[in-house]
């Protein structure tokens, strides 16, 4: 290559197009996954094209900018955060679907190489947990805990959007790896030294680099924004033992992420210290350390997937009390459980390293410190069932996703208290009992948690809700589908298959293999159902809207407001006088009132923060991986400018008159007038509009 | 000082750092989140550099036959450097007490270039000092005991870096919009930064500096 | 902008503060001087000369955060003071786990990383 094209592309070539090396090389392997990756790459470019013709033919390209990607609300910052997360989710899940595909027929060979199969098992994990966990975990806090304290934003709104632009960046920048291949093959931990230059020269490890890197950022900027919020923001009478479950653990989650985050920086930082100024914090020679870079890793790790099951937690938590139309039983325990879980959080990140080499007293400590997390997590199992116990269960959609998840959860943590001593541990560590344990705690867990909370949810965001019928075939095809994926892999783990192969020569394992394909063919098909439960409830908004805002007969304050909220979300700031702020006022015949005066409201005025920063990151990122250093630099001084212009701009609010709020709050009021209350039995028919028969004593009816 | 009187200057304090107190009544509640949020930034920052503190530690024996602390480190020049830094946060807190009592905006802008000098001169004395360790084959390529001095130290002096360009820029707010209430703030906020950064300076100090020539 | 006249109590608050930052920076500059004079002149046993050190820096820190940072124990500073103690918490977790760690792998694995 010149030197002029190597000064503006770097080290990007025409060899990064994913059907380059079909064209040399013509065996039947090469072109069964060159064709693969085209097609992947394919998909990515179509889909970007039809996006942008979709925006331009309805016209609408100047309202996605003023009204979503500037908007400086929670709400909507939120609902784009949980947009990414779907998009990711889909392509993670035909990831796997590959996968499984791959080691159904893995018996000597299969049909991918082992680069190609190495690059799905990175861009899967590294996908569902930064790109599709996070942000969906993210966007139902940003959108819920805010209403649920009587708070009219977060702390920091501007803050909100970057963060919302950093992670998009980073999901871009995995988007982009499939056009301009390769992605890493070193696993969603990169662990050195297979990820130092000397063994890993190509782009494919800064790719990961950097997009877990704008993650990460990302995700220590909001639990700062959320830890704040939730400090200095509630409404009066709000005290923090009056906070609903789901804000206490979205606390939680805020504190992990403000503390659990920093070792991720430090461990991907050195690795890219190595990798670009030739430091040797992890590589093999002159005094380097690789098991450095497992330590900082797994600091982080295990904080993190608290950070992943906590708000999974609050969500149920507060599921279980809606609809077994019962007050949370054990709600003081319940928070202190929480408590308890963050904090010890911190002490067990050895157990993902028992057999680096460490003395047997030290994995025993960490062995005992992990199996403690058993007992509030137990707690915790109790007062769900507790709550259950003697309540009116309505076996919605969202409680479907909640009993399902009751019952596998206890089976994953049961695995992983196998797992925690660390004499077995050193029989089925790195195999596919592992890969069986930890997809038991994240999908019924945290994936069955983010869907039924978006069940839960979605009619408070957009007003009608979600069709049941396909609701219900996505949630069992899910409870069925990881059943048949995942229980084989137990078996298979035991059976002494390591995790990350992409053949074996064990005929043995076969008819597992299958079993497990068809479950994840079953997976396939519950996210088609919950395509089609979307498009089907968006067909029908109308019969099932519920403008008055109350569909499931909520306990808390954010279901006393219309749905769609207003964008201030509350007219005047609730007083607060005890936890199910919203039951009491129901309880005692005061919901849906008229307050005695209106102010102005003054609101974080629009932005483009979020925007430039996203840009000038994923550009950042991208000129840092293909070497672009001209992209590096530019895009650095156009962030630091914007940043430094940003602080001289002084009119950062706007104000909404008390008149129109008085008219949009009195138009509700009308509205929830005019409609007519039903009973708990009606709760999944066109009669729904939202507005419940007043409780008995804090009961439902 | 009279425990009576530090009573009742901390009577009405409602974040870290130096309250503006009742004369600066207006945006108080702003001004409490946005140092609030900017503190607990702060402690997402002291876990950084506190791993990296660890995992220095145990990079000690990963000298690879170069060169150890014993032959790079000069005592004279950390010493220089740690009086610099200690020195710029009492001139801070001085820019502070400026802003809290006076609004006096002349006195503030002083006691902050002062700040700004020292900050530069501490970057100069620590540049001049890497330069001095590459000369003697002090280079972060030649040892894991290297890179993690040099993932360390560097890091703190690139906050100080930081710091300096937002002082800069508060004193150009400072000078298109007065001593408005976001000037105040970022003030209060910078002035958390700087204290922190020298705090992280007495770890450097003892732990890298002293513990090494020791 | 014109200078703000001070009343009485203001100027005497002024004093008290200015008086405040001075004390710190006395103190901090002997905890400084300690360490520092103890490694260029003493000749001291090691594990004294370290424990020394160490002493002198967490002396110096709980000044600056008393002097400089203004977290005092006083009872409206709670949430302050609370969030340092669980940083200091996490830290101590973290860093002392770190430590124990890598340093029995060295010596089961790697001695020659041994300091
Ligand atoms: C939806 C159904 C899912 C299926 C069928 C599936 C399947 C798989 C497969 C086949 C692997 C590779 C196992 C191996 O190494 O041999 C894998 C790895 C992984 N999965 Fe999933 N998965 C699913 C959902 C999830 C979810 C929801 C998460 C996290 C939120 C997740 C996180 C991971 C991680 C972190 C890895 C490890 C990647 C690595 O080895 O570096 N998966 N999954
Ligand atoms: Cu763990």
């Amino acid at each position: 290559m010149s030197d002029a094209t190597s000064l503006i592309f770097g080290r990007l070539g025409w060899d990064a197009l994913p059907f380059w090396s079909m064209l040399d090389d013509h065996s039947a392997m090469s072109i069964i996954n060159g064709v693969i990756a085209t097609g992947a790459a394919g998909m990515v470019v179509l889909g970007i094209l039809a996006a942008i013709v979709l925006v331009t033919w309805l016209g609408k390209w100047k309202y996605l900018w003023s009204k979503w990607l500037t908007s400086p609300d929670h709400k909507k910052i939120g609902i784009m955060f949980i947009v990414i997360a779907l998009v990711m989710l889909s392509r993670a899940i035909i990831e796997a679907v590959f996968m499984r595909a791959q080691q159904a027929v893995g018996l000597d060979g299969g049909f991918l190489t082992a680069e190609h199969f190495g690059e799905l098992f990175t861009t899967h994990g590294t996908i569902m947990i930064f790109f599709m966990a996070m942000p969906f975990l993210t966007g139902i806090i940003n959108y819920v805990m805010p209403l649920q304290i009587g708070a009219r934003d977060l702390s920091f709104p501007v803050m909100n959007q970057i963060s919302l632009g950093l992670t998009a960046a980073g999901a871009a920048l995995t988007m982009i790896s499939l056009v301009l291949a390769p992605f890493s093959t070193g696993g969603w931990t990169g662990y050195p030294p297979f990820t130092e230059l000397s063994y890993n020269p190509g782009a494919g490890v800064d790719y990961w680099l950097w997009a877990v890197t704008l993650s990460t950022l990302s995700s220590t900027l909001t639990g700062i924004n959320f830890a704040v919020t939730i400090f200095k923001k509630r409404a009066p009478g709000m005290t923090l033992f009056r906070m609903p479950l789901f804000t206490w653990t979205a606390l939680c989650t805020a504190i992990l992420m403000i503390f659990g985050m920093p070792p991720l920086t430090v461990a991907t930082g050195l690795l890219a210290l190595d990798r670009y100024l030739d430091f040797h914090m992890f590589t093999t020679d002159l005094g380097g350390n690789m098991m450095n870079y497992v330590n900082l890793l797994w600091a982080f790790g295990h904080p993190e997937v608290y950070i992943l099951i906590l708000p999974p937690f609050g969500i149920f938590s507060e599921i279980f009390a809606t609809f077994s139309g019962k007050r949370i039983y054990g709600y003081k325990i319940l928070v202190i459980a929480t408590m308890c879980i963050a904090i010890l959080s911190f002490t067990v990140w050895l157990h993902h390293f028992f057999t680096m080499g460490q003395s047997a007293h030290i994995n025993a400590a960490f062995g005992i410190a992990t199996m403690l997390i058993g007992i509030p997590t137990g707690v915790k199992v109790y007062d769900w069932m507790l709550t259950m116990y003697r309540g009116r269960i309505r076996l919605s959609v969202p409680m479907v996703y909640a009993i399902g998840f009751i019952m596998l959860f206890v089976l994953g943590g049961m695995t992983g208290i196998i797992l925690a001593t660390p004499s077995v541990d050193y029989q089925v560590h790195n195999s596919l009992f592992l890969i069986a344990h930890f997809h038991n705690m994240l999908i019924p867990g945290l994936l069955f948690g983010m869907l039924s909370a978006t069940n839960f949810w979605f009619p408070k965001a957009f007003g009608f809700r979600l069709e049941e019928r396909w609701g219900y075939r996505a949630a069992f095809c899910w409870i069925i589908g990881f059943m048949l994926a995942f229980f084989p892999l137990y078996v298979l783990g035991l059976m002494g298959m390591p995790r990350r192969s992409v053949a074996y020569f064990e005929p043995q394992y076969v008819p597992w293999m299958i079993t497990a394909g068809i479950g994840a063919l079953v997976i396939l098909a519950a996210l088609l159902c919950l395509l089609i439960q979307l498009w089907v409830s968006i067909r029908d908004r109308h019969a099932n809207n519920v403008f008055a805002g109350d569909p499931w007969d909520g306990r808390t304050l954010e279901w006393g407001i219309s749905s769609p909220p207003p964008e201030y979300n509350f007219p005047v700031i609730p007083e607060i006088y005890s936890i199910d702020a919203f039951m009491t006022e129901k309880d005692r015949g005061q919901g849906w009132q008229a307050p005695d005066r209106y102010d102005d409201i003054e609101m974080p005025a629009n932005s483009a923060m979020g925007v430039i920063i996203g840009i000038t990151g994923l550009a950042m990122a991208f000129g840092l991986t293909w070497y672009m250093w001209w992209l590096v630099i530019g895009a650095g001084l156009v962030t630091l400018v914007a940043v430094i212009a940003r602080g001289f701009g002084r009119t950062t609010t706007r104000t909404i008159a008390a008149c129109e709020v008085q008219r949009t709050h009195e138009h509700w009021l009308e509205q929830v007038r005019l409609t007519h209350p039903i009973d708990r039995s009606l709760e999944q028919t066109t009669s729904n509009h939202g507005r419940p028969v007043p409780p008995i004593e804090g009961a439902v009816q | 000082m009279s425990s009576g009187n530090t009573r009742a200057l901390e009577g009405n304090s409602r974040h870290p750092g130096l309250n503006l107190g009742p004369a600066h009544a207006q945006e108080e509640d702003t001004r409490e989140e946005m140092v609030f949020g900017f503190w607990v930034f702060m402690m997402s920052d002291l876990i950084l550099f506190g791993l990296l503190f660890a995992t220095y530690v145990t990079m000690l024996g990963g000298t690879a036959g170069g060169p150890g602390p014993k032959e790079l480190f000069e005592l004279k020049s950390a010493f220089i450097q740690t009086m610099i830094l200690l020195v710029s946060s009492v001139t801070f807190g001085m820019a502070s007490l400026a802003l809290k009592y006076r609004e006096d905006k002349a006195r503030l802008v002083v006691w902050l270039l002062v700040t700004l000098a020292l900050g530069l001169a501490f970057l100069f004395f620590e540049l001049k000092d890497f330069h001095s360790m590459f000369d003697k084959g002090g280079v972060p390529s030649r040892s894991g005991y290297l890179s993690a001095f040099f993932s360390l130290v560097p890091l703190h002096g690139l906050h100080v870096t930081g710091a300096c360009i937002w002082l800069v820029a508060l004193l150009g707010q400072m000078a298109v919009h007065g001593l408005d209430a976001p000037v105040k703030t970022g003030i209060l906020r910078l002035a958390i930064l700087w204290h922190f950064l020298d705090i992280v300076w007495i770890g450097i100090f003892s732990l890298v500096y002293l513990g090494g020539l020791s | 902008m014109s200078t703000r006249q001070l009343n009485e109590q203001e100027a005497r608050e002024c004093k008290t503060e200015q008086r405040s930052y001075l004390w710190g920076f006395g103190l901090a500059l002997v905890l400084t001087l300690i360490p520092f004079g103890l490694v260029a002149f003493a000749d001291v046993e090691r594990m004294t000369l370290w424990l020394t050190i160490g002493g002198c820096a967490l002396a110096q820190v709980i000044v600056h955060l008393r002097f400089f940072m203004h977290i005092t124990l006083a009872k409206n500073k709670r949430e302050d003071l609370l969030l340092v103690l669980f940083t200091v918490l996490i830290l101590v977790i973290l860093c002392g786990g770190t430590l124990w760690i890598l340093f029995d792998l060295y010596k089961r694995m790697l001695p020659g990383m041994m300091p």
